[in-house]
């Protein structure tokens, strides 16, 4: 048994709200300097030299990437081991959220209603996903999501008869529909099975998953590997401006479904693909 | 092709920007995103004046991060324009001439942009700390309470956009991606 202080996870919080506005993981930017020297566009080129300006002036001047700072998704993923104290998670979770925002000159982009639609000032309330793991820690991966690219993204509930081809069919019209408005090169995060919901937060969960890294399931490593070709010969290119860098992963997540169903979501991301991921 | 423009712009300005070009404009632009159009189109709608002067000017679809000290912009990209579509037909009607956001246009405002001679940029989404460098003052001018969304004057320079649709309703992101589509 361990005991955690829920101050812990509000300090750790707003440290990675920040981080991840700033600054793109590893993988994210090796994928992105990549690609500058297989994309075929001069344009294309030229905007993806523009994307390594931005990212050197945001870590440099602590500028946001993006003025879209997201809604905060939070994954919590808790070992059965862990005892929190010091007042609720959910409120700790949240005053980290609106202490990074507040503090860290983040955009506040929630509103309290969706159809209300008041500001709420503080980026609050986060997203919070919590899943039970076994041992005594805590992985906390803060992932502040753009509602430009969120605004493609989609779930299909195919049949099992359209099989593999319809889902490849089903990711590549939710990337096409996508194409300029959810700012390529995107990160494609899928989900495939399970219900509705699950699909969602499969698909969602997969873009944390670091872009160098397949899936381990052979015949899912290869659907990832197909489509992200496909996906870089729709010609939409950097900035939708035309090119052969659309997509700069795909990842895919699968799990158990019903014997009526098919359910594939689609999440896309744009080439800010922000996460921080810390283990106490 | 490479071109200087200054902003507001004249309608020479928008004959000879061409679909593709790629654009720097230096002067005073406007930011107007989702709450501050709906507000403009319930004035209009009550015959009320709007906050802004929309002749000859260039609305940039965009909410700022907060500045930190010392400086007029925290990231400033531009956001969806689909998302304004409802809006700028009717905007464009009254003499705005140009537009900065990112992403796909609906027939009606293709049409609109060719009725009144006027042009929509693409800024490069995702790039917001890149441009912020590119804007020199920004002062709040109507709708305050609306944080991010708030209607701002910009004043730009050497701002870079490329051309998406022109003044002749050609469209960038279709003639483009068929370029470089294998399909």
């Amino acid at each position: 048994m361990k005991t955690v202080n829920v101050a812990e996870i509000t300090r750790n919080i707003k440290e990675m709200c920040i981080e991840a506005n700033h600054f793109l993981t590893s993988d994210m930017d090796h994928a992105l300097k990549d690609a500058i020297n297989s994309e075929k566009s001069p344009l294309g080129k030229q905007i993806l030299n523009q994307l390594q300006d931005n990212l050197q002036i945001a870590g440099d001047d602590m500028i946001p990437i993006c003025q879209d700072t997201g809604m905060a998704v939070i994954f919590l993923e808790i070992g059965q081991d862990v005892h929190f104290e010091g007042g609720s998670l959910e409120d700790a979770v949240n005053e980290g959220v609106r202490q990074g925002y507040v503090d860290g000159f983040l955009r506040k982009s929630v509103v309290k209603d969706p159809l209300i639609r008041e500001n709420t000032r503080d980026n609050t309330p986060a997203v919070i996903h919590y899943e039970m793991t076994s041992g005594d820690s805590v992985k906390i991966t803060v992932a502040p999501k753009g509602f430009g690219s969120e605004n493609m993204s989609r779930v299909f509930m195919l049949k099992p008869a359209d099989g593999i081809e319809g889902v490849k069919n089903a990711i590549l019209t939710a990337v096409k529909d996508a194409g300029p408005n959810a700012c390529p090169p995107m990160v494609v995060g899928v989900g495939i099975g399970g219900t509705f919901e699950k699909c969602a937060f499969l698909a969602k969960k997969a873009l944390t998953r670091p872009v160098d890294e397949h899936s381990s399931i052979p015949y899912v490593r290869e659907m990832e590997e197909d489509l992200l070709d496909k996906i870089n010969r729709t010609g939409i290119g950097p900035g939708g401006l035309g090119g052969t860098t659309t997509a700069l992963a795909v990842n895919i997540n699968t799990y158990p479904t019903h014997i009526a169903g098919l359910p594939v979501a689609v999440n896309i991301c744009c080439h800010v693909n922000r996460h921080a991921v810390r283990t106490i | 092709m490479e071109k200087h423009i200054k902003a507001p712009l004249t309608d020479e300005d928008t004959k000879n920007l061409k679909s593709g070009d790629y654009v720097y404009i230096t002067g005073t632009i406007y930011t107007a995103r989702d709450a501050a159009h709906l507000r403009m189109y319930e004035a209009l709608d009550q015959n009320m004046p709007l906050p802004i002067e929309l002749t000859h000017n260039i609305i940039y679809y965009m909410g700022p991060s907060p500045a930190r000290e010392g400086r007029p912009i925290g990231s400033a990209g531009p956001t969806t324009a689909s998302r304004m579509d409802k809006y700028a037909p009717r905007l464009l009607d009254l003499g705005l001439k140009g537009m900065i956001g990112k992403g796909k246009r609906n027939s009606a405002v293709r049409e609109a942009i060719i009725r009144n001679q006027a042009v929509y940029f693409a800024a490069v989404g995702g790039a917001g700390a890149l441009l912020s460098k590119s804007i020199t003052a920004s002062e709040v001018v109507a709708y305050d309470d609306l944080g991010t969304e708030a209607i701002r004057k910009l004043e730009v320079k050497n701002f870079p956009v490329i051309v998406v649709i022109d003044s002749q309703g050609n469209n960038l992101y279709e003639t483009a991606v068929r370029e470089f589509g294998e399909e």
